[in-house]
């Protein structure tokens, strides 16, 4: 046993699903807004990653990582939705691309202004849980406590985010305010209301996937969320950008690719592993892998 | 009982209505008739707060539902079936019930429980996708997804839309039962012009946004003019 979890497969995939899960976290945030408001939320994650400053600072003046984490995640939800309510609100019913420009321009602010409060000098957050691996009959097993840490929280993330979706009245009203949202009114729901909780909710997700980036070895600097935007927004479109599940799967075979090319290939091919799984999806089923095609009569 | 007095609402520069009143009263049935394009669903969605008029007044027993949001106005008791049925197809049709009475105090369970009583087709399929429903069914959902929040107004917009002629006979006398065993006031808006008037109390005829007719139904039905200009019944 001790043998096969520390073979070399082995390692490449515990090394892929570390990454794809944060890449699975992103492309949920991002899935939660698209299927909410219809907007590609370019900024999400350099808002996460100012969040995550916020936050994670405080350990500076001797909180607790915990509470810092707490409070990310507080900050990220509460940007998110000021993000809506003032930035995105009222370009409603405008053309699609502008609420895209206006998000691009809000991530160059975003990082212009971390990086004047903060520097661009990378600092590293020290978390509870060691990133030492574990060893096995003298083998190395590429798991850690963070590893392990990492995975955990994002799968319990998204399991909360499903089951809220699926079984809470908040959930039904959010999916209902998404899918439908003029029939949504007529039953009395709070639409305004459930896209700012949406873009809240999704705020919080993009908080929790940064804030453990920023607790790894890749540490937290004004830009430290660029590269994983890129590979969650590819996992998304995998997904079919209304899928929740395609996002997570999209994020997960995003994560194994790149680490299994840079194993058996060549490190800086490795970000060709999102490239190659979207051609492919978008060859395959350009819908998006687990996007349905349901008859819509509303 | 809903009053509307002398409404008006633009589409820009097109009248859609032209000072429109109307009364419609608890227990009964008060039907909407006319051509495409006589401003009926503009009628349905003012009243809803989905469209804002110029200038005029509807109110909610002595409440004016003027300037107010579309789901406050839900929230008062005006329940409106919209054209086309508004069933969202990605949700069950639990889910789609269990929406209709969120904003409510209504028990969830008892309320579901009720509407599976009225409607038994919707019972054996609460766990169906509505994608999969038929257009009858779609019908009885939408209609059971509006009454599980027990509003006080019912707005049915073209409820025959699409259905055959057996299930829009089923459909209309259902609807003349549950607006009288519940006290419902009913405004119904329908291009049907006999199914309508076969089972409304009263009728109001517009033809492009302006109120040509307003009298007891079976008045409008036997009114030969009214039946030949405007409703299309040629005899």
């Amino acid at each position: 046993m001790a043998n096969f979890l520390a073979s070399p497969f082995m390692h490449n995939i515990f090394s892929g699903l570390a990454q794809g899960v944060l890449y699975s976290l992103l492309a949920l945030s991002l899935v939660i807004i698209w299927q909410s408001t219809h907007v590609l939320n370019f900024a999400q994650g350099a808002m996460a990653m100012f969040a995550t400053y916020i936050g994670m600072t405080e350990m500076d003046r001797g909180v607790g990582y915990w509470w810092c984490v707490i409070i990310s995640v507080l900050v990220g939800m509460i940007f998110g939705g000021l993000a809506e309510r003032v930035l995105i609100r009222p370009l409603y019913g405008k053309p699609e691309i502008n609420p895209i420009v206006v998000m691009v321009g809000f991530l160059g602010v975003i990082e212009a202004v971390a990086a004047a409060i903060w520097t661009s000098t990378t600092r590293n957050i020290t978390s509870p849980f060691s990133q030492i691996y574990f060893h096995a009959n003298g083998q190395v097993i590429l798991l850690s406590p963070f590893v392990i840490f990492q995975i955990v929280l994002a799968i319990v993330i998204m399991l909360g985010i499903a089951a809220l979706f699926r079984f809470t009245k908040l959930g039904l009203q959010l999916r209902a305010s998404a899918l439908a949202p003029e029939v949504a009114r007529l039953l009395g729901v709070r639409v305004s209301r459930m896209l700012t909780i949406g873009w809240m909710l999704s705020a919080g997700v993009g908080a929790v996937a940064a804030v453990i980036i920023a607790s790894g070895t890749f540490g937290l600097f004004p830009t430290n969320m660029d590269g994983i935007f890129v590979a969650g927004f590819i996992a998304a479109a995998v997904g079919g950008l209304e899928s929740p599940i395609g996002a997570i799967t999209g994020g997960l075979l995003i994560g194994l690719a790149e680490q299994f090319i840079l194993s058996y290939w060549s490190a800086t091919l490795a970000p060709l592993g999102g490239i190659i799984i979207l051609v492919l999806a978008l060859m395959i089923r350009p819908q998006g892998i687990f996007t349905k095609n349901v008859e819509r009569r509303v | 009982m809903i009053r509307i007095e002398n409404l008006c609402v633009n589409y820009g520069a097109v009248k859609a209505l032209r000072n429109v009143s109307l009364e419609a009263f608890p227990g009964q049935i008060t039907a909407v008739l006319g051509a495409n394009g006589a401003g009926k669903t503009t009628l349905l969605r003012t009243i809803s707060g989905l469209v804002t008029p110029q200038s005029g007044n509807i109110f909610l027993g002595d409440r004016s539902l003027l300037k107010m949001a579309t789901e406050n106005i839900a929230r008062l008791g005006v329940g409106h079936v919209p054209e086309g049925r508004g069933v969202i197809a990605e949700l069950t049709v639990e889910e789609n019930l269990r929406l209709g009475a969120l904003a409510t105090k209504v028990n969830i369970a008892e309320g579901l429980e009720a509407q599976y009583q009225q409607f038994p087709v919707l019972g054996d399929r609460r766990k169906k996708y509505c994608a999969t429903l038929s257009g009858g069914e779609r019908q009885m959902l939408a209609m059971a997804r509006a009454l599980i929040a027990q509003p006080q107004v019912l707005l049915l917009d073209e409820p025959s839309l699409g259905l055959a002629p057996q299930v829009t006979s089923e459909l209309m006398k259902s609807i003349r039962r549950l607006c009288e065993s519940k006290n419902l006031t009913v405004i119904l808006v329908e291009q049907n012009a006999k199914s309508a008037l076969r089972i409304a109390h009263n009728a109001v005829v517009l033809h492009l946004g302006t109120v040509v007719a307003s009298d007891d139904a079976a008045v409008v039905a036997s009114d030969d003019d009214l039946r030949r200009y405007y409703l299309g019944l040629v005899q």
